[in-house]
């Protein structure tokens, strides 16, 4: 094991949980919800309600290069009723859910906040992880300095295209989960699990501990057992966020029911 | 060595720049660098590219002395006339090199953004040299205000998207072209249009650039004594305005950026991180980026490359904005007075030094004249009835 490498005394809140909950045979469910999207906080308790093992709540960018039409219509509404990190953070402090909540932002919004500062604000909404989707092992030291003081848990992303020297260092850095990539693209729907989807997951699992789930582009109950099938869990983003702009919240806990029952095995 | 040296391992001018991107991309960003650096130091790529430059765009661009607006401002002012190339900006020299790297790494198609189009042009007539497939993302504001420049991509055999996402400029046609990369990296390059975007493009349009502030160096050397006093250019990435800052940037002549004022990254923004490198950017209070607002599509930009920011902050180059109003009357000034239309994107280099003249008295002035105007007639003839 790499230096950076934690023990086991010392994982983060969701480390720790979804290492036991695998440990006792369960596939690890982590549903997107766009924060501040209307009906965003009914949407998170009905999926903590049906089997959601953590939420991914998303911080609405202007310039989101990693999500596809549907999670940027999402935030751009979120955006347009004058939604920010401030009013988001209060009502997630309303939300009194058991599972473990980590938000997906984008750097600038980190970096605008300040390092520390934002680590700070997210401890104190009772959020446990960071997923920073363009923000590459490379750059990511400040930002991970000040997570791991504040006990922030980061989530590293991994790719299809990293080659095989690469994914040690990812899996190294990752706390909480390791975010593998499902293919070569943006968050959205797809008619079918991408090949690539569930060989990465295999590289990733051959090298590593910590827990693997596969996001963007699992877009259905189906695919998500297809992935289940070698990773650990998944995450639901783009599905879940149409069925709730489409359909409203009940949709997205009837949604997460369908998946659980899925990947369980 | 040079303050316009070749940035740190991570990409870095000092404290801006980085690569900001996707896990994704990350493998692409270090194999593209790595294929730069060898062909930069490879005799028959820079050869190739050369040649292509000289009998192809129709370098070099010749240096014009404004005798009259210069008469009329009191100041002796040059034009490096990159307008005259061929495509009708500077755009074609990154372009060519882009293109020809891309083949050389076996790359078979072009993403490109453009903003006024002209990268758009520049990246679709490159690909029909080549016989590259190619497709440009524009905003769809610019589709509709530069609808000349989106015919000519057609012509070219190239496919053009008007992007509907965001504010509908240059901004989130960026981030389309960047989706477009993240999906398709393993047969596409990403030709980006300026100085900007993650380690190695900001350094590498640079180098395709320095051929403008070379020839310019060697063309004011036989006109003059020395270099100019002041040498000018528009900044909306900044790669008209690095190119031509390359020649100078160890004189003792001031460089002047150009900003509009509606997209004045340096002079209004703060430090922030979009389209893969950390620079100065236009943002609201919670690093929401905000939508620049220009009369010139070209402009129409929150950032700028992450080089400029450096310069400013070593206080080596300063970025004063002009107004859209006084870029119309600068505009119609040059076509009066010389005989040139130029773009309206150039035409901000002018506004400054118009303002600037009673301060100027007697002075060289070296402009870049980026690019011609005949895209922006049509645009004027709506502005001025
Ligand atoms: C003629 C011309 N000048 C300048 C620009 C701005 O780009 P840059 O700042 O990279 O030179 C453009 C961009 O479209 C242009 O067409």
């Amino acid at each position: 094991m790499s230096a950076s490498t934690p023990t086991s005394t010392d994982f983060g809140t969701m480390e720790t949980q979804f290492r036991a909950k695998r440990a006792a045979g369960r596939k690890l469910l982590v549903p997107y919800v766009t924060g501040g999207l209307e009906g965003w906080q009914q949407a998170i308790r009905a999926a903590a309600d049906n089997g959601a093992d953590a939420i991914e709540i998303g911080l609405p960018f202007s310039d989101p290069v990693m999500d596809g039409p549907v999670i940027q219509e999402a935030s751009q509404r979120a955006l347009d009723a004058g939604i920010n990190i401030n009013i988001i953070f209060d009502q997630v402090r309303e939300l009194d859910v058991e599972i473990p909540l980590a938000v997906m932002c984008y750097y600038n919004t980190i970096h605008h906040a300040g390092h520390e500062r934002f680590a700070h604000l997210l401890d104190a909404a009772g959020i446990v992880a960071a997923i920073v989707p363009d923000l590459p092992l490379e750059e990511s030291g400040p930002w991970c300095t000040a997570a791991d003081a504040e006990g922030i848990e980061t989530v590293m992303l991994a790719a299809p295209t990293a080659p095989d020297e690469r994914l040690p260092r990812i899996a190294a850095r990752a706390r909480g989960f390791v975010y593998s990539v499902g293919l070569l693209g943006v968050t959205g729907e797809r008619t079918s699990l991408a090949a690539s989807a569930t060989s990465l997951a295999g590289r990733l699992k051959a090298i590593t501990d910590v827990p693997v789930l596969v996001g963007v582009g699992v877009s259905n109950a189906e695919q998500a057992r297809e992935a289940c099938l070698i990773a650990d869990g998944v995450i639901q983003g783009a599905s879940v966020v149409k069925r709730l702009m489409d359909h409203g919240p009940e949709a997205v806990g009837d949604y997460v029911a369908e998946v659980r029952a899925a990947i369980t095995f | 060595m040079s303050i316009m040296a070749e940035p740190s391992a991570e990409g870095r001018f000092g404290e801006f720049g980085g690569r900001y991107v996707p896990e994704t991309l990350v493998p692409a960003c270090q194999e593209l660098e790595a294929a730069f650096r060898e062909a930069w130091s490879d005799p028959t790529f820079v050869t190739e590219l050369d040649d292509l430059l000289r009998d192809y765009a129709g370098r070099p661009s010749i240096l014009t002395e404004c005798h009259n607006l210069g008469a009329q401002l009191g100041i002796r002012l040059l034009l490096k006339r990159e307008d005259l190339n061929h495509t009708g900006s500077h755009k074609i020299n990154n372009v060519l090199g882009q293109a020809l790297l891309a083949k050389r790494m076996g790359k078979t198609r072009l993403v490109a953004e453009t903003g006024a189009g002209q990268h758009g042009v520049a990246s679709a007539t490159a690909a029909a040299l080549m016989g590259m497939s190619c497709k440009v993302y524009m905003g769809a504001v610019d589709v509709e205000r530069q609808a000349l420049n989106v015919f000519r991509m057609k012509l070219l055999g190239s496919e053009v998207e008007a992007v509907q996402s965001g504010s509908r400029t240059l901004k989130d046609a960026v981030n389309e072209a960047m989706r477009d990369w993240v999906a398709n990296v393993g047969e596409t390059h990403y030709c980006l249009g300026s100085v900007m975007g993650p380690h190695p493009y900001p350094w590498m349009v640079r180098e395709f650039h320095r051929v403008v502030g070379k020839e310019a160096f060697a063309q004011c050397n036989a006109l003059l004594d020395g270099p100019p006093d002041v040498v000018v250019a528009c900044v909306g990435g900044g790669s008209n305005a690095i190119g031509i800052f390359s020649g100078f940037v160890d004189t003792t002549a001031r460089l002047i950026g150009v900003e509009p004022a509606g997209g004045a990254a340096v002079g209004r923004g703060v430090p922030g991180v979009v389209h893969g490198m950390r620079s100065y950017l236009m943002q609201d209070e919670y690093g929401q980026v905000q939508e620049a607002q220009s009369i010139s599509a070209g402009l129409d930009y929150p950032g700028v490359g992450p080089e400029h920011s450096y310069l400013s902050s070593i206080g080596r180059a300063e970025y004063p904005a002009v107004t859209d109003a006084e870029v119309i009357e600068a505009f119609k000034m040059m076509a009066r007075s010389e005989g040139i239309i130029p773009a309206l994107e150039s035409a901000h280099a002018l506004a400054w030094i118009v303002r600037e003249a009673p301060t100027m008295q007697g002075q060289v002035v070296l402009m870049n004249l980026s690019g011609r105007g005949d895209k922006d007639v049509e645009q004027m003839m709506e502005i001025l009835g």
